[in-house]
């Protein structure tokens, strides 16, 4: 288990961001996190990311934990935040450099032409970060979260803003890379989640509502498809759509 | 630390930052010692630089918060504070990289005026009457009050997303610090603890180190005012309330 999330609580206030959640991701097995918006999701992958601590419960990833040995898990952890920050005023490869020397990567030049080849930003790599289109953009983000190439890769919204073909693209890397690591992904398109992911979990309003394998969240709610499934576990007032 | 301290200072010295603010130190000063009549050494007609130790820390008073304002206010607006805080650096790590970035920056605007030296030297009326423990002294202290509000401004930078408001906190702060336990230690109803609200500020300290004996006390007092400043900062920091 690379991941596992115990019981985990976050308190905002008044609020309850996440509300005592529990689930385990392994290797090679493409989680997919799921949730309407506010549901809770970013707030999980921060305290995994250990960016926010948490109130209560625990968490660990690659067998370490967040709160205690939150560098080892840093070292060991790939991280997309959402919305993609990424320093505008520098360049692709020289962020890349930036990155890569931050863990310390051995072998650094030739790791991050195979970074850039891997991401397909080839074209791009000489351009300054802030003169790439979103697309781009993404793959920076997702390229400086797997230039150290760590054992577990939490990515979130990684596809949001591509067009068609970089999302087919996109998606092939992120298969390929499930094969070998643990890896958690949260975004809102359902066919994507049936394209690669194996495993699924559904949060809604800080609580979670689903956690099966895909195959088995189909035949336990008879539905074909993740997005009804989806919309009669998470839509408020019990809106169907059939 | 040293690879975010390297990414710093090519962020400056790549961008107009750096370029201006040591452009505009060095014309003010330029200006103030040797062509504005009120203030020049050529007018004044003693071998000594005492005008610009008594103007520098004015203007350092409007610099450095300017320098500083963008360093932490930026990551946090752009949330590139998230993908630093979730690589393997510890938040002191990230305080240090920034802080000694920009110490480097004032030192770089400090250095050229060490011709002003060479120039009072060559044109005293016997060749090199002038005193240059003092100098040195006064060099020191300079040094160490830019230290002081490289420090200062780090912090007001680390309370806000809005670079203005970090700029006036900064240039307020540096004020105050400077010159407001002076003013003080001067009303009446602290007459008998006055000389401890004056050695509270800054300019006790400084005009001390000045006179080109380097006491213990001056020493310890800009460090731990330094030191100070850093742990509020990585406090700030720590809570990651944004």
């Amino acid at each position: 288990m690379s991941i596992i999330v115990d019981q985990l609580t976050k308190v905002y206030g008044q609020q309850r961001a996440i509300d005592n959640i529990s689930f385990n991701a392994e290797p090679g097995k493409i989680l997919g996190f799921l949730g309407p918006n506010g549901a809770g999701k970013s707030t999980t992958m921060k305290i995994l990311a250990g960016f926010i601590p948490q109130t209560h419960g625990r968490a660990s990833v690659a067998g370490f934990d967040v709160t205690g040995q939150s560098l080892e898990v840093r070292r060991n952890l790939g991280y997309l935040p959402e919305h993609n920050p990424l320093y505008l005023d520098m360049y692709v490869k020289e962020s890349m450099e930036f990155v890569a020397n931050l863990h310390g990567v051995a072998n650094r030049a030739a790791r991050i032409s195979e970074v850039i080849d891997l991401t397909g930003l080839g074209v791009e790599q000489h351009k300054k970060i802030g003169a790439l289109s979103k697309g781009y953009r993404q793959r920076v983000g997702i390229a400086q979260a797997i230039i150290h190439d760590p054992k577990v890769l939490i990515l979130d919204e990684p596809t949001s803003g591509l067009d068609p073909n970089q999302l087919v693209e996109i998606r092939n890397l992120l298969k390929e890379l499930g094969k070998s690591k643990t890896l958690v992904l949260s975004t809102h398109i359902m066919q994507e989640v049936e394209a690669i992911c194996e495993q699924v979990v559904i949060i809604n309003k800080g609580q979670i509502v689903a956690n099966d394998s895909l195959a088995g969240l189909k035949e336990s709610h008879s539905k074909n498809s993740l997005e009804e499934i989806f919309i009669s576990l998470t839509s408020p007032a019990g809106f169907s759509v059939d | 630390m040293f690879t975010l301290f390297r990414k710093e200072i090519n962020g400056y010295l790549s961008s107009l930052v750096a370029y201006i603010t040591i452009g505009v130190f060095l014309l003010v000063m330029g200006l103030f010692l040797w062509v504005f009549p009120e203030s020049s050494i050529l007018d004044y007609g003693y071998a000594t630089m005492e005008g610009l130790f008594n103007t520098a820390p004015y203007i350092f008073m409007f610099m450095i918060p300017a320098l500083t304002m963008r360093t932490l206010s930026e990551e946090q607006k752009d949330g590139t504070f998230e993908l630093l805080a979730t690589r393997p650096l510890t938040d002191w790590q990230i305080v240090w990289g920034k802080y000694f970035a920009c110490l480097l920056i004032v030192l770089l605007a400090l250095l050229p005026t060490l011709i002003y030296y060479y120039a009072v030297y060559k044109l005293g009326a016997t060749e090199g009457n002038i005193d240059t423990g003092a100098v040195i002294g006064s060099y020191i202290g300079l040094f160490l009050l830019g230290g002081a509000f490289v420090a200062i401004g780090l912090f007001a930078s680390s309370v806000t997303k809005n670079q203005i408001i970090a700029f006036a906190i900064g240039v307020f702060l540096c004020f105050f610090t400077f010159i407001g336990f002076d003013s003080l230690s001067q009303l009446l109803s602290f007459r008998t603890i006055d000389s401890f609200i004056a050695s509270l500020g800054i300019n006790e300290h400084y005009q001390s180190v000045s006179r080109g004996v380097l006491d213990t006390r001056d020493l310890v007092y800009f460090l731990s005012f330094i030191g100070a400043f850093l742990v509020v900062t990585k406090t700030v920091l720590g809570g990651r309330k944004w």
